[in-house]
């Protein structure tokens, strides 16, 4: 009990003196602080998510079984998910908060004006590839999550520990669903190509690291997404 | 060679500005910037109209006075100057340039090309000092020891001139490399430990408070910055701002 009290001093009491400090995240390196952080534990779930569908590529019942295990277990259920959604929540509404804030601050826009000498266009425009994700996770919502709560939680159907995997690839015959996957995915590479090592500069690591952290970012922009896309287009082309 | 200017003009603060354009003949490539617009004002004095006002000091790169966005880029196209030790021979004969006050909501203009930096010395106001009396009680600079790469770090981000071009190549017209710089160059120092909770804590407060954006990272202000300020120093600004903020 101690050292569980210990750990979650640990982990809030900074919390709640920065923001208590600055007045609830009104510092913008408080606030910025907030959405790496944010940003860094998405990008874990991300990973997470990623290794569990990709078994169903190679396994059907492994992947039953992971799902089921997910769906039930009810720390995941009932303390993960909801942490996860209150997370994805802050993200993307920070994101929109500081990107009108970020506005806010030059008023009279240049009539000359070229980003692209300076700085990526992916680095530029984290909020046109944040809404796109966030209109996605509507749409995955709809395919899975929704479903998912009526199955269990309204009509109380039993425990069925192998329908995961043909509900999924059900899913994917459809060749718009598929289509609007492997673009949300695409974009979703790019909001992390530049969210990856942003979040570190972010929360003051920019050290004898750093080159690696960007090339661990870049990888895993690519590969992750790229993963996501075999997976919807396999399930699309192959096993449908 | 010829170039074909188009120049901000506002005549106040409160007025609405334009372009104007302007064409300039016989340019040498050996001109600077600056005595470009010499030029060009000159004529225009001759012909009776108002000069094109802009910033300008020392011209030898060193008071980060002058300014300008040159064809989208603070300071102009070439990397490491100031605009006063920007060549002509950078353009071609026959270009067009742009030529435009800084903007952000902070750096409100006061006249064509001339903007307010001042919320700048009131950042440095906030915690850019050391109080210790160096009137009459002088140390020897070497009687504290002091890593080399600390020292050198430092003194890198000493450099920083104050000149604005972050601010105005940031998209979030954030003022986060030039704390950071003022920032970083006591943080490092042993000097620079005595007030180092509060610095961090109002100067980072203070930049809020004028309004300028939140940093996303895009390293547009690294890349334009005449000095060369690196973003490491904005990572251990933030660094020393969650330190303070937990110590505070
Ligand atoms: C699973 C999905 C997502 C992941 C993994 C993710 C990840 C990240 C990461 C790591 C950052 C960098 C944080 C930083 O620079 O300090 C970031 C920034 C950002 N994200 Fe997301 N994000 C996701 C979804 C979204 C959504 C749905 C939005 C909706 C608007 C969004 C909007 C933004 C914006 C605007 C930024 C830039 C803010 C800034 O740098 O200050 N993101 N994201
Ligand atoms: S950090 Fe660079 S660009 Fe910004 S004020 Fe200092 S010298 Fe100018
Ligand atoms: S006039 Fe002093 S730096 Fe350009």
């Amino acid at each position: 009990m101690k050292v569980w009290r210990k750990m979650a001093r640990a982990v809030f009491l900074p919390y709640l003196k920065i923001n208590t400090m600055s007045g609830l995240l009104n510092s913008s390196i408080a606030r910025k602080v907030a959405m790496a952080l944010s940003g860094i534990f998405l990008i874990s779930f991300l990973l997470l998510h990623f290794l569990i569908n990709f078994t169903s590529v190679v396994s059907e019942s492994t992947f039953n079984e992971l799902s089921h295990f997910m769906g039930t277990n009810p720390l995941i259920q009932f303390l993960m998910q909801p942490i996860l959604i209150l997370g994805v929540i802050f993200h993307f509404v920070m994101g929109i908060v500081l990107e009108i804030k970020n506005n806010k601050a030059r008023q009279v826009q240049y009539k000359m004006y070229k980003g692209n000498l300076n700085s990526s266009w992916v680095s530029r425009n984290m909020i046109i590839t944040g809404l796109v994700v966030l209109a996605f996770l509507g749409l995955h919502f709809y395919d899975f999550w929704f479903p998912e709560i009526v199955y269990k939680y309204v009509e109380f159907n039993p425990a069925d520990t192998t329908r995961y995997f043909g509900e999924m690839v059900h899913k994917f015959e459809s060749p718009v669903r598929t289509g609007l996957y492997v673009i949300s995915f695409v974009l979703l590479a790019m909001h992390l190509w530049h969210g990856f090592q942003s979040s570190f500069q972010t929360i003051g690591v920019n050290n004898k690291y750093t080159p690696f952290i960007h090339k661990l970012g870049y990888t895993f922009a690519v590969v992750v997404p790229a993963g996501f896309i075999f997976i919807a287009l396999f399930h699309h082309f192959i096993t449908n | 060679m010829n170039l074909k200017l188009k120049i901000w003009r506002q005549k106040d603060a409160n007025s609405k500005g334009q372009i104007v354009d302007y064409n300039i003949t016989d340019v040498s490539p050996d001109m600077s910037f600056l005595e470009m617009l010499d030029v060009l004002n000159e004529s225009l004095v001759e012909k009776g109209e108002e000069p094109v006002e802009f910033d300008h000091d020392c011209r030898e790169g060193i008071c980060g006075t002058c300014s300008l966005q040159i064809n989208g880029e603070p300071h102009g196209p070439d990397r490491g100057v100031t605009t006063c030790q920007l060549h002509m021979r950078k353009f071609k004969d026959g270009d067009t340039i742009y030529i435009e006050p800084f903007r952000a909501k902070a750096f409100p203009v006061i006249k064509d090309l001339i903007v307010d930096r001042s919320a700048f010395d009131r950042i440095q106001q906030a915690g850019g000092y050391v109080s210790v009396n160096t009137s009459g009680n002088t140390i020897d600079a070497n009687a504290i020891p002091i890593n080399k790469h600390d020292a050198d770090e430092a003194f890198d981000a000493a450099t920083c001139i104050g000149c604005g071009a972050c601010v105005a190549a940031c998209k979030n017209a954030s003022a986060m490399l030039f704390t950071s710089a003022k920032v970083s160059q006591f943080a490092l120092l042993p000097q620079g430990q005595v007030e180092a909770t509060e610095r961090v804590l109002n100067m980072v407060k203070q930049m809020d408070l004028e309004g300028f954006g939140n940093c996303t990272n895009t390293g547009a202000c690294e890349i334009e910055c005449p000095k060369g300020i690196s973003l490491k120093n904005i990572a251990r600004m933030n660094r020393e701002y969650l330190a303070a903020s937990l110590k505070g």
